[in-house]
């Protein structure tokens, strides 16, 4: 992972320039960032892990915690608002049996509500595993989620 | 009312993705033409074209290549903000998705303009999809040598709408928290690495190759003067038809939101209209005869913005949405100015209190000291972002505001659209926000 850390930083002027790309290639690897996710990242970019951590927690795309194999992330930004989204994110959480924030019991699926992916036209907009669902309805919830188990 | 074909062109009917079928379609001659004028007459026809950043900000694109040294011992850059994050705003991504080539095609262009040999183009993060076409558009143009000694970095960003204010995007390429810089100096004598650097949006860039097409004069004949072209608009809401549709300049909101849009749906009636993303202040539905240009907007209070036009109709309880627009600000606030930092907390727990029927007379006001204590004090725009829309739905909905702190809680009884909405900042803090006191 250290070399393919330094391998993406060669595009880069100055090396510290790569941090979000291998933070992001750091937890891919662990599944989240872990205390040895940001030693490998410092080490490889030579920074500290403490620069490394103080930059992921300014990103939302960072996690900081464990969390489930899968993530369903739901936009409650306005446009998305407006058109139903709190429903979408209810039907989330009565199927999935969690509230926003957590993971389902069997360690599967973590549900978040995020702010404006920008799919407003076409709202609410879902992302399942980063991939953009536009729209989702409360009755396509079930479906999503029977194809994420079944994966 | 006349659309626009010049960003979005030729992929009216399918996305022009693949460099054969852009070329098929006219791309890559532009850039051709520029290479063999000198870098200042490129930067010329911008500024003939009187072609304005759409990003946000509406600034003379020509002018602001214009300010890159052209002396500098120092390595020029050239950045393209495809951070695009504004609540309401899609219109990049169309781009990127759509014409991917003359996104490219633009920055080469652009490049030349400012004899800069060093492109960095920044994705947000959670455009995936938009991220890998971009990459294949790149690697095709690569494979084609077309980039003549120009390096483009594709680099992504990692969820932080305040990456998208010019110089905390830089500070974020530059591996760090993405918290803006005072300026001056600003980015074109002192940005990316401490070298001269140019930002501009994805449509800007996108719209350069028209312009150098049929010229900068001509291109000025498009629209109103103070806002030449078209706009890629983004429209939401409660409307028949989102989506995005490019349009000159100077088009009716009442054009957009009915004849394109098809209308408000459910047989509901229209109460406001955010005209340039959530950053904007809002107008009321008596307004939407107002044209979509620079100049009609400033005269009815408002702001061009994004280009992202928000319809509400009549369900919306106007405290709601503000608490909606102010907990997003809050969430996003970068937390190195005191105003933002603090005021965006205070305005959620004044609204919360407000739209619980537990706020005092005397709570709006309060409300409207603290937009007015945010309004221009801080480093960047962002706190403003939050006063100013949030000010404006006071002021122009203020009896709906009273009613609330009148009858002691919100007289939609828990029927409006925005009802319960479980905004992300709730997630992050565990503590209840009304429980945390601002200094």
């Amino acid at each position: 992972m250290i070399d393919e850390i330094r391998e993406v930083a060669k595009q880069y002027p100055e090396s510290r320039s790569a941090i979000l790309p291998a933070l992001r290639i750091a937890q891919e690897r662990y599944g989240w960032l872990t205390r040895e996710a940001f030693e490998q990242v410092a080490e490889a970019l030579d920074v500290t892990p403490a620069y490394c951590m103080s930059v992921a927690t300014f990103y939302d795309m960072f996690r900081l915690e464990p969390a489930g194999r899968h993530t369903i992330e739901v936009c409650t930004n306005i446009s998305c608002a407006l058109v139903g989204a709190q429903k979408t994110l209810e039907a989330f959480e009565r199927e999935l049996g969690v509230h926003p924030g957590e993971t389902s019991a069997d360690g599967e699926v973590t549900l978040r509500t995020v702010e404006c992916y920008g799919g407003c036209g076409w709202g609410p907009v879902v992302a399942v595993d980063g991939r953009y669902h536009e729209p989702v309805k409360p009755d396509d919830v079930p479906g999503i989620v029977q194809g994420l188990r079944d994966a | 009312m006349p659309r626009g074909n010049i960003v979005l062109a030729g992929a009216e009917e399918r996305p022009l993705t693949s460099i054969g079928a852009y070329r098929d379609a006219g791309g890559y001659v532009q850039l051709a033409k520029a290479r063999q004028m000198e870098p200042q007459q490129v930067i010329q026809e911008m500024l003939d074209s009187n072609v304005r950043g759409r990003g946000g900000a509406f600034f003379a694109a020509g002018r602001k290549a214009s300010f890159i040294p052209r002396d500098s011992p120092k390595p020029v850059y050239l950045t393209v903000n495809a951070d695009e994050s504004e609540p309401g705003t899609f219109k990049d991504r169309e781009i990127m998705l759509r014409v991917p080539h003359r996104l490219i095609e633009g920055c080469l262009i652009v490049a030349h303009a400012i004899s800069s040999k060093h492109v960095f183009i920044y994705i947000r993060g959670e455009y995936l999809t938009e991220f890998e076409i971009i990459r294949a558009a790149l690697d095709e143009a690569r494979a084609a040598d077309l980039l003549d000694g120009v390096t483009v970095v594709l680099h992504r960003g990692a969820g932080a709408y305040i990456c998208g204010e010019e110089t905390g995007l830089l500070e974020s390429l530059e591996g760090k928290r993405g918290q803006p810089r005072s300026k001056p100096p600003f980015p074109a004598i002192s940005g990316l690495y401490a070298s001269p650097t140019l930002i501009n949006n994805v449509e800007t860039i996108a719209t350069v190759p028209k312009i150098l097409e049929i010229g900068g004069a001509e291109y000025a004949k498009i629209g109103p003067p103070d806002s030449t072209g078209t706009r890629v608009f983004s429209l939401s809401g409660n409307v028949v038809r989102g989506g995005n549709y490019e349009l000159v300049n100077g088009t009716t909101l009442r054009e957009l939101i009915y004849d394109i849009g098809g209308g408000i749906p459910d047989g509901r009636e229209l109460k406001a209209i955010i005209p340039g993303g959530s950053s904007t202040p809002i107008l009321t539905a008596s307004e939407v005869d107002t044209q979509l240009d620079y100049d009609a907007l400033a005269k009815a209070g408002t702001m061009f913005g994004s280009g992202a036009i928000v319809a509400i109709d009549d369900r919306c309880c106007m405290v709601q949405l503000g608490l909606r627009v102010a907990q997003f600000y809050m969430h996003e606030s970068c937390g190195k100015c005191t105003p933002c930092r603090v005021g965006t907390r205070w305005m959620v727990q004044i609204l919360h209190s407000i739209e619980d029927g537990s706020a005092h007379q005397g709570d709006l006001d309060l409300l409207l000291d603290v937009c007015d204590r945010i309004l221009g004090k801080c480093l960047c725009p962002l706190g403003d972002a939050a006063a100013m829309p949030v000010a404006s739905y006071v002021n122009r909905f203020r009896a709906e505001f009273q009613a609330h702190i009148d009858h002691g809680g919100c007289p939609f009884g828990g029927a409006s659209s925005l009802e319960n909405v479980f905004a992300p900042v709730d997630q992050h803090h565990h503590a209840p926000v009304a429980e945390e006191t601002p200094v």
